[in-house]
């Protein structure tokens, strides 16, 4: 074993003198090299942490949420509802929920205004997000006019802007007593947005929306796993997309790959034939060829991969923003949580370190059946 | 679902792994046929040359198999999430009918890739190659199996719908329900415990004496064999409930998730290096005649041999440290 190992070691120290004799070359093959396992990281890393942050969001969101359909349009909640599903067995906490959009012409952007059940919002004042407050201007204690749908206007003074931790769900969140809201949208009075169910067992959820469904025929249940795994998809299908577009560049890359493995100067030949002639067996030179092969790839995949890392959780990605994340007029600004996924790693070695070895197999296989006395008179 | 980039990368594995074996083979065809060691003449110089490119090729394609195994089932935990009903790998592989055939397929290639691998790495030692026929005929073989791993996991892979409501692992292996899986997870504790220890005790003991005697290599290739099976059903009907602290919950695939800290990476990974080890004792066996063999497959086979004995080792000692470390009592003393 320990022999194994030695050669081994001399094999790797040849294959580093013989890389650092042709610098110019192999610096420009581990350059593209890297920049692709670059590109490719940071796509897989940005939609990993998109992800992860939307689980993280949608954690503390009810189990399920059941919507008033009328002609198949989402419609208001009327006054019994509540009465009407009465007490199912399992579920913790039945709520009426009040929330809405509102357009304001002065940013162009669509707010959502909520009268949250939890903490009552005094008549007159507002508590708004993060991204309404930086758009607007606002701190607390400035007073701030709507014009509401019906011609109206009215004044609100705003008493608290939301943490900036929470931005990503609150960004465009204006938060405001029941009686302003009903007043501000004329909203008949008993009744709701729509219905918020929260359910201690994960198991009954499926049982529970079914219920729903059985006593209400009207309504549709919209269960919290299911928008967890719609999004999960969804940003799942995109990184696919991506990839799979750049996949044409795992392929130019593979080709130059070939090219630049194939091309031997007449040194490097020259050098081949002389290992040779002096007792090199044709195993060896393809052993020595293939850990040049590992080293390159190892330090592209590890420099790409540092440097992805930095350019989506220090530089908050912007190279592939725009594809992965979407676009809103308030899109929320958050910081992404560094997160790396083993699953990934593995798939982006497989989608570069992969293709480039089997590119260079042949290659490497021709350079070692030269004769040397063929390479050293050439 | 083909756009999963885990997918993508899996299907281009296997993909270029047929594509490559394929390639292969007319010229595995003309060794079989015209290969001959003694001769001088310019073909056989040739298919000489030739070989080094066509072993490399397909020591890589074996290597490369290895990995894909992990992928696989890595992406299948991992896709659980996505499938209504899936609490982990299970649900996923049962979204549609090729998802085990596929498992099993990849871990049949698995173990043939590794004892492929076993009989090239003594023939490279040899000088006059004695046993490249050999190789290229298993190659032969090994195509087929290649390529209908890779067949099942586009089938698998491309029927892949969101909307399929599929069956938890609770359900498949639970004691009440049907099936080898079922039975196996039925096992009573204690005789499924000793089961384990004295099966994995024999396949250590043996393959440990196969590597100091280099004597009784497909007994202890067998032993191998059967310690893979019998830490399967281990881990179904005990292990895995210590590691759960449920007394009911049988199932394989969940000791993977996150939630149980990954530990059964811990098990099945020195558990399938073992076997591997183990089976490749096995396949150099028949060679251990050939002349210019006779001292090279007697070490390699020892060292493989050393290799499962630590690994048997390994998995009965992690296994016994999840039973003692685990609040759930099976057994009352």
């Amino acid at each position: 074993m320990n022999a194994w190992i030695e050669k081994q070691r001399h094999l790797i120290d040849f294959t580093l003198a013989s890389l650092a004799r042709r610098k110019a070359k192999n610096l420009g093959l581990l350059l593209v090299y890297a920049l692709l396992v670059f590109v490719l990281a940071s796509v897989a890393l940005y939609t990993h942490a998109l992800r992860q942050e939307a689980a993280q969001v949608l954690k503390q969101s009810p189990e399920i949420v059941l919507q008033r359909m009328v002609a198949g349009r989402h419609d208001l909640i009327p006054p019994g509802y509540l009465e009407k599903i009465g007490r199912i067995r399992g579920v913790q906490s039945i709520e009426g929920r009040l929330w809405g959009y509102y357009y304001d012409p002065v940013v162009k952007a669509n707010y959502t205004f909520m009268a949250p059940a939890a903490e009552a919002v005094k008549p007159g004042t507002l508590v708004v997000g993060p991204a309404v407050a930086r758009s607007r201007g606002l701190a607390p204690g400035n007073t701030i006019s709507f014009r509401a749908y019906s011609g109206k206007l009215f004044s609100f003074t705003v008493v608290g802007v939301l943490p900036h931790a929470s931005e990503l769900v609150s960004a465009d969140l204006v938060l405001m007593g029941e009686a302003d809201f009903r007043a501000f949208f004329e909203y008949p009075a008993g009744q709701h947005t729509d219905i918020a169910l929260s359910v201690a067992n994960p198991l009954e959820v499926r049982t529970v929306a079914a219920k729903l469904a059985s006593a209400l025929p009207d309504s549709r249940p919209i269960l919290r796993e299911e928008v967890l795994r719609t999004y999960a998809s969804v940003f799942d299908w995109r990184e696919g997309i991506v990839l799979a577009l750049l996949s044409a560049a795992i392929f130019a890359f593979a080709i130059l790959a070939w090219e630049k493995a194939s091309g031997l100067s007449a040194e490097e030949k020259r050098e081949i034939g002389i290992l040779k002639a002096i007792g090199w067996e044709t195993g060896d030179v393809i052993k020595m060829k293939l850990w040049e092969g590992g080293l390159i790839s190892l330090t592209a995949f590890l420099a790409g991969f540092v440097a992805a890392y930095l350019q989506v959780f220090r530089f908050g990605a912007p190279l592939f923003e725009p594809v992965l994340k979407g676009w809103a007029v308030l899109y929320p600004r958050f910081e992404l949580v560094p997160a790396i996924d083993g699953l990934q790693v593995a798939t982006l070695f497989f989608f570069t370190v992969f293709p480039y070895m089997a590119a260079v197999l042949v290659p490497i296989w021709r350079a070692a059946i030269t004769d040397p006395d063929s390479a050293m008179r050439s | 679902m083909i756009f999963q980039p885990a997918i993508i990368a899996l299907l281009l594995a296997s993909g270029i792994a047929v594509a490559m074996l394929a390639a292969a083979a007319p010229f595995a065809l003309q060794v079989i046929r015209q290969w001959d060691i003694a001769s001088g003449t310019e073909r056989q110089l040739l298919l000489e040359r030739r070989t080094y490119l066509f072993s490399t090729l397909a020591a890589f394609v074996m290597v490369v198999q290895l990995v894909a195994l992990l992928l696989f089932v890595f992406n299948a935990d991992r896709m659980a999430e996505m499938f209504v009903g899936a609490m982990c790998a299970v649900g996923t592989l049962n979204v549609n009918p090729f998802g085990f055939p596929a498992l099993l397929a990849q871990m049949a290639v698995f173990f043939l890739a590794a004892a492929w691998l076993a009989v090239n790495h003594v023939d490279t030692r040899a000088p006059d190659y004695p046993l490249v026929r050999v190789k290229y005929a298993l190659l032969l073989i090994l195509l087929p199996a290649l390529a209908l791993a890779f067949v099942l996991q586009l089938k698998y892979f491309l029927g892949l719908r969101a909307d399929v409501i599929t069956s938890c692992c609770g359900s498949l292996f639970s004691g009440d329900a049907k099936g080898l899986a079922a039975e196996v997870a039925a096992l009573k504790p204690l005789p499924a415990m000793t089961l384990f220890y004295v099966v994995l005790a024999v396949a250590a003991g043996l393959t440990f004496f196969h590597a100091r005697t280099r004597r009784a290599g497909y007994a202890a290739a067998a032993a191998s064999a059967a310690a893979f099976v019998a830490t399967i059903v281990g881990v179904l009907s005990f292990v895995s409930l210590y590691l759960y602290e449920h007394p009911n919950h049988h199932c394989p695939f969940c000791i993977l998730k996150p939630e149980y800290g990954h530990q059964g990476y811990w098990l099945y990974v020195p558990l399938f290096a073992a076997t591997a080890a183990g089976l490749g004792t096995g396949a150099l066996q028949p060679f251990r005649q050939v002349a210019s063999l006779r001292e090279i497959v007697p070490a390699v086979s020892a060292r493989l041999a050393d290799l499962a004995a630590f690994g048997y080792l390994l998995v009965a000692l992690i296994a016994t440290y999840f039973v003692l470390h685990s609040n759930l009592i099976l057994i009352e003393h």
